[in-house]
């Protein structure tokens, strides 16, 4: 067969012969000459496609940020009681910006004063770094130990299987909040605590996530082939069957976070991880929940902080599903 | 059918088991001393003792699980350490106020959410269409108590002296009360279930007072209930308007709703007749989910709003190691999921001929 009849060349239409040499290739891919597909372009494409995905990044960017530089924002120190430090100081005085027309005999409080005559700004500011700490933290111990659940219950099967996504249903079927508060009331009130508990009622979301995908690409060819080529199960599991749970992990967890950083807020705006010395969104507006008619601003200005943050992580994580679920491409 | 449901009731035993399992493993590495929990912290040894002996704390704890699963199968929920006085009879004083709140909420978000929803899907990308999500966005994102405080800084301060002014807390105001059917039927000789039954329907205060036509104190339920409904449904109407929209303009894109155009029905009855209808079954689901989330919800709104309901006793009850009435309510609750999820099961099949079990 000469190289001129190649069947499988002449159908890209393609000049004969392998790069740099002299022999003929048996197979030129006809398709290679395309713009060659670069998987992580092509979902960053797909992701900045997304409107919501554009705006959630850009609002976690700006979070972010602003948790990282907290100490360059904040105008005040978040926990120092500005009463006999700053003269005027006025408790839970209303905001007060000189360049929006506040008179310069009054200190500068961009979101006013607490009843503690704290700065409000700066702990919100501060409170950025709590929020996206613990959300990130609960919700990567989630993913660790619903992942290994998951994978446990998908690979093995069996009444491995079955016991263990019976104890998953058991968690799911109670109120997550209420059993978070369980758990933090038997582990002790703290703010630790309170990230593991979240962690924890979030377990078998991503341990069903896990276990879906390992069941769907147990029986794949791949797999058969990997263990006819005498990969090891750990192996197959980790390098063959884990890479197809990631894109619905991502989305998951980045989703996950957003609830995570709510229940933190309602966690500490309950009051079960007792009284803490860093600022926190949701113990800012407990404290203060009292005081709504006479200084609402020492609460909705927490109230926004704590929305625009699920909201960043809501909007990303839509726009993310849409991007990665190639059924959903259009 | 009864075969389908049989079989569904069968399956949630194990889960229900393990629940009570947990609940009771849980409330019992709560630390800290039951007793001087509950009778001060100079309580004396002596006073203690009978206090252990007195509730069963001090036998091992799997003799406690037995005795507890017996009386369970009694349909006894056991004794109030704090309150001395049965669980159920907290439960027919306080699950009124959560269900009437839970309902009215599921209601609104519903009403509001479907319609929303399909308004969304029909005029995909008008101005309704980004609105709507935009909203529904922000509604998922905000925390219960933050826009429970939110609506009642605006409800009942901003709007104080307007005809839309609502009262920020509570469930009636000073002086109304909602007389209790067994008194307005005369009926407070009965005992047993069927008082209870009574009582329980007497708590759920817009209904009775309706059926019995208190209307004045019926208006003033219904108005204490606005915000926290709201409150609390905002959630729920968030999630089932992403998802109507979503299910609907999947449904609008099939072969069958092409046909009914082609034949050349009306727009209107293409929609609601054929793709509505199939769209609701994804709808069906996630309410019956949300009945979960509302749960939790309602722990938060009922502090928000100052309620004596199940939330709030449970976190009561949490805080106080009142171990029988941690296991009493969360039971109950946890039933409660079960069954709601069981109902969505078998709406399934009236929805869907498809599924409908043989």
């Amino acid at each position: 067969m000469s190289a001129t009849s190649d069947p499988l060349r002449d159908v890209g239409g393609l000049p004969a012969g392998g790069p740099g040499s002299g022999i003929p290739a048996l197979v030129s891919d006809p398709l290679a000459r395309a713009r060659p597909a670069n998987l992580w372009r092509d979902t960053l494409g797909n992701i900045f496609r997304q409107r919501s995905a554009i705006v959630g990044a850009f609002l976690l960017t700006v979070l972010v940020l602003t948790a990282v530089f907290a100490p360059v924002i904040a105008t005040h120190n978040p926990n120092q009681p500005l009463l006999g430090r700053e003269q005027g100081v006025i408790k839970r005085s209303p905001p007060c910006v000189h360049a929006l027309g506040c008179p310069t005999t009054k200190p500068q409080h961009i979101l006013g004063v607490d009843g503690n005559f704290r700065d409000v700004f700066s702990r919100v500011v501060y409170g950025a770094r709590v929020s996206l700490a613990i959300g990130f933290a609960a919700i990567g111990f989630a993913i660790v130990v619903g992942s290994i659940i998951g994978m446990i219950a998908g690979f093995v099967g069996g009444w491995t299987d079955n016991v263990l996504m019976r104890l998953m249903d058991v968690i799911l079927a109670f109120p997550s909040l209420l059993l978070a508060i369980a758990i933090v009331t038997a582990a002790g009130p703290s703010l630790v605590n309170a990230l593991l508990a979240i962690g924890i009622v979030s377990v078998p979301i991503y341990a069903r996530v896990v276990r879906s995908s390992v069941l769907a690409a147990r029986e794949a060819d791949y797999v058969t082939a990997s263990r006819a080529l005498g990969e090891s199960g750990i192996g197959i599991l980790l390098r063959r069957i884990m890479p197809n749970s990631l894109t619905p992990l991502v989305v998951q967890g980045t989703l996950g976070i957003g609830g995570a950083v709510l229940e933190i807020a309602a966690l500490t705006f309950v009051g079960v991880t007792g009284s803490l010395d860093v600022p926190e969104w949701g113990s800012m507006i407990s404290i203060e929940s009292q005081q709504l008619f006479n200084a609402p601003h020492v609460i909705l200005a927490p109230g926004l902080a704590i929305t625009l943050t699920v909201l960043a992580f809501n909007l990303l994580g839509d726009g993310l599903r849409d991007a990665l679920d190639p059924r959903l491409n259009r | 059918m009864t075969r389908f449901i049989i079989r569904r009731l069968l399956v949630t035993i194990p889960v229900l088991f393990g629940l009570v399992f947990l609940v009771f493993v849980l409330a019992r590495v709560v630390p800290g001393d039951p007793c001087r929990a509950v009778l001060g912290e100079r309580a004396t040894d002596a006073v203690c003792d009978a206090f252990i002996v007195r509730y069963g704390l001090d036998q091992p704890i799997p003799v406690q699980f037995g005795i507890y699963l017996g009386q369970l199968a009694q349909g006894d929920l056991g004794t109030s350490i704090k309150h001395s006085r049965p669980v159920t009879q907290l439960l027919i004083e306080r699950l009124p106020t959560t269900v009437e709140l839970s309902v009215l909420a599921l209601i609104f978000a519903i009403v509001i959410g479907v319609p929303l929803g399909i308004a969304s899907a029909i005029r995909r990308n008008s101005p309704i269409d980004v609105g709507a999500m935009v909203t529904a966005n922000l509604g998922v994102s905000m925390p219960v108590f933050v826009l429970g405080l939110f609506l009642q800084f605006i409800f009942a301060l901003l709007l104080k002296n307007t005809f839309l002014a609502l009262p920020a807390s509570g469930r009636l105001s000073a002086g109304v009360s909602v007389e209790p059917l067994v008194e307005v039927w005369g009926m407070t000789g009965t005992t047993g279930i069927v008082r209870g039954i009574l009582d329980f329907f007497s708590g759920i205060y817009t209904f009775s007072a309706a059926i019995t036509g208190q209307w004045g104190a019926w208006l003033d339920a219904v108005r204490h209930l606005i915000l926290p409904a709201i409150a609390l449904g905002t959630i729920p109407l968030a999630i089932i308007a992403r998802i109507t929209r979503s299910s609907l303009l999947e449904t609008l894109g099939q072969d069958y709703v092409r046909t009914a155009r082609a034949k050349g029905l009306r727009e209107r009855w293409v929609v609601i007749r054929h793709a509505t209808r199939n769209a609701l079954l994804p709808v069906v689901t996630v309410v019956g989910l949300q009945f979960g989330a509302l749960f939790s919800g309602a722990v938060l709104t009922e502090s928000t709003f100052n309620l004596a309901g199940v939330g709030r006793t449970l976190f009561e009850a949490i805080s106080g190691r009142d171990y029988v009435v941690i296991q009493g309510f969360i039971l109950i609750v946890a039933v409660a999921y079960v069954v709601v999820n069981l109902i969505v099961d078998i709406s399934y099949g009236y929805l869907d001929p498809r599924i409908r079990p043989q």
